[in-house]
């Protein structure tokens, strides 16, 4: 049993807005009640209560967004990059004079702290919106002459209605991700939000709504089975986008195989975060940056896909490395996550909740040993029913269940290797391959063991940075297409080749 | 017998209410992120297995399949199939009732392990 409780300061928490009652879908424009009539309670990860009700789609509302947004495409899809640039820069813009309030909403949907929306989530938001706006003014197709009167002109042209299925872990900016890029591309969309935070994007299509055309941009809130599987398996939608786990990614696969359509997957990983010798060569800055790399495994409760779940560090460092990477655990404040010093809140979900403490108990039953953590973390102050578990450090072997599986909690899995080698191979030994961390202050190391590492991003003495402009997305079952940067844009259009020829003489076969 | 999958009672009334709504069912243990790790229930049929997948058993009278390369890692622990309150965000067709299917695991022994590789071999 968890001994931590904590009583939240009130007088420090970020203001609660006023949420509507329940929240419709947004679909060509418009506030549109569920065809069913029917909504569902969503409640706040900080204390389990309902704060408001989201609608409950279903085939009808889906259908119905998907053809509004078809018939968006016919003019959407002919404007001009300098038109829907200036649109993404206005959403942008409305976004970061919304930050504070957005980030309050986001917190309350998912259980993050207040610090995390304000510093990491919104400003990422805002900055991808740029991004994109930004990208579409300068690229440019390609063009080549073959001979002296033919040329072949490479243009892209958008590829239609995109459906895309959003997780709940960082809501407002793995929307922003995918919806993003695909405006900025010329698609018209229709988003599915997870069904445990429907609320925040909708509170962000109130302040944005307009500024779009009508069928843009369109949202449907409800369950996977009633409105995530109608829109992944319409033969209406020409590409789907896909955040979360593998059997609904392989489903989703399979939906498109039948209607031959292209689709993205970002599908998670168990990734490892590698601490080499070198790190422990003196007590400076940098060691302790090396520290808070370690450390950030709690960053967002550890429900990112690129959570460093794996720590791997030298044998000869173990000691001095992990001694202060613990103190820097246990140093983390828990709390209220609306209170602006908590520094971990809420796991998103009751079900999630209680899948992170099954994961503890499979953890000690492999016989991992428990460094710090370990259970779930109890509050009082009206916050007894959120659901909050210690940031928790075990030390253990590659081949246990919680150094494999996406725990999607605050548990990072700690062991020891000897070599270079040996080190890589842990790293790879693992079905996953979307994040790693390789911290050194060895030149050749820097350079060598990134390429040998099989996951999409290494990060190279940092972790968990964002930025767009650098390309994020998965090798091995992690999924594929790479999201934050121009290169997603292809994800999101066709190429359009015009061969042409400007001779006169015929070819002289008929 | 030793089994690789069994359910709780709670599990099994799940199964049967789902059942009389939705027809036959099926399980495919997930992995990944999100709602990754947790037990997907499908009308029977609506996943396509493949040869990569293993079937673990059978819980009351549905096919609970795994990838093989995640059953590599998981093969030492026998699987529970249980309900919890929750959402889960998956295709999953308890969702909308409120509740999830959740796995809980057991080590299994020496004895089990050798047991099973010789009456159940499924690698």
């Amino acid at each position: 049993m968890s001994v931590a409780t904590s009583a939240a300061p009130s007088s420090t928490l970020a203001a609660r807005p006023e949420f509507k009652t329940r929240y419709e879908h947004f679909i060509n424009g418009e506030w549109v009640p569920p065809s069913s009539g029917e909504y569902f309670d969503n409640v706040s990860p900080i204390d389990g209560k309902v704060f408001t009700q989201a609608a409950r789609g279903n085939a009808t509302d889906i259908d119905r967004a998907i053809d509004a947004a078809h018939e968006a495409f016919k003019t959407w899809s002919k404007t001009a990059a300098s038109y829907r640039s200036n649109l993404l820069l206005k959403i942008a813009q409305i976004v970061e004079d919304n930050l504070d309030y957005l980030a309050v909403v986001e917190t309350i949907d998912n259980g993050k702290p207040i610090r995390e929306t304000k510093a990491a989530d919104l400003p990422l938001v805002i900055d991808h919106f740029r991004y994109f706006a930004g990208v579409i003014r300068s690229e440019e197709g390609t063009i080549s002459e073959h001979d002296e009167t033919t040329v072949s002109i490479n243009l892209h042209e958008p590829i239609g209605v995109v459906g895309q299925i959003i997780p709940w872990n960082f809501p407002l900016l793995m929307a922003t991700w995918k919806i993003a890029p695909a405006l900025a591309a010329g698609c018209c969309v229709v988003v599915k939000p997870a069904e445990q935070t429907p609320t925040s994007i909708m509170v962000l299509m109130e302040l944005i709504g307009h500024v779009l055309p009508k069928g843009v941009l369109n949202i449907v809130t409800g369950f996977g089975v009633e409105a995530g599987k109608p829109l992944a398996s319409s033969p209406k939608v020409q590409k789907v986008a896909f955040t979360g786990e593998t059997t609904t990614g392989r489903l989703i696969m399979q939906y498109a195989s039948e209607n031959l359509i292209p689709v993205t997957m970002e599908l998670g990983g168990k990734s490892p975060n590698i601490f080499f010798e070198s790190v422990a060569d003196a007590d400076d800055e940098f060691f302790d940056k090396a520290i808070e790399g370690a450390v950030l495994f709690a960053l967002n409760q550890g429900e990112v896909c690129t959570c460093p779940s794996r720590i791997l560090v030298h044998e000869h460092i173990y000691d001095r490395f992990m001694d202060r990477v613990i103190q820097r655990t246990k140093a983390i404040k828990m709390g209220n996550p609306l209170d602006p010093t908590v520094m971990m809140g809420a796991q998103a979900s009751d079900d999630q909740f209680q899948k992170i403490l099954s994961y503890l108990d499979i953890g000690k039953q492999e016989g991992a040993e428990v460094l710090c953590g370990g259970d779930a973390y109890h509050q009082n102050d009206g916050l007894e029913n959120g659901y909050y578990v210690q940031p928790t450090l075990l030390k253990g072997n590659n081949k246990m269940r919680v150094f494999q599986e996406e725990i999607f909690g605050p548990v990072a899995c700690v062991a020891t290797f000897k070599t270079t080698e040996e080190a890589i191979e842990i790293a790879n030994d693992t079905l996953y391959g979307l994040g790693a961390g390789v911290w050194t202050r060895d030149a050749h190391e820097l350079y060598q063991v990134p390429r040998a590492l099989q996951a999409g991003r290494v990060w190279v003495n940092c972790y968990h940075a964002y930025p767009a402009h650098a390309p994020f997305g998965g090798y091995k079952k992690s999924g594929f297409g790479r999201e934050t940067h121009k290169m997603m844009l292809n994800h999101y259009r066709q190429t359009k080749n015009m061969l042409i020829s400007y001779g006169k003489q015929k070819l002289g076969f008929f | 017998m030793t089994k690789r999958i069994i359910a709780t009672e709670e599990a099994i009334s799940l199964i049967n209410e789902l059942r009389h709504k939705h027809g036959p069912l099926m399980f495919h243990q997930s992995g990944g992120c999100c709602d990754g790790s947790q037990p997907m229930c499908f009308p029977e049929g609506e996943f396509k297995t493949g040869a990569t997948d293993v079937c673990l058993g059978e819980v009351d009278g549905c096919k609970f399949y795994m990838s093989g390369d995640q059953f590599e890692y998981w093969k030492h622990t026998q699987l529970i199939l249980d309900v919890i309150k929750g959402r889960g965000s998956s295709f999953s067709l308890e969702i909308p009732l409120g509740v999830r299917f959740h796995i809980r695991s057991r080590v299994f022994s020496d004895e089990e392990v050798a047991e099973l590789e010789t009456t159940q071999p499924l690698t």
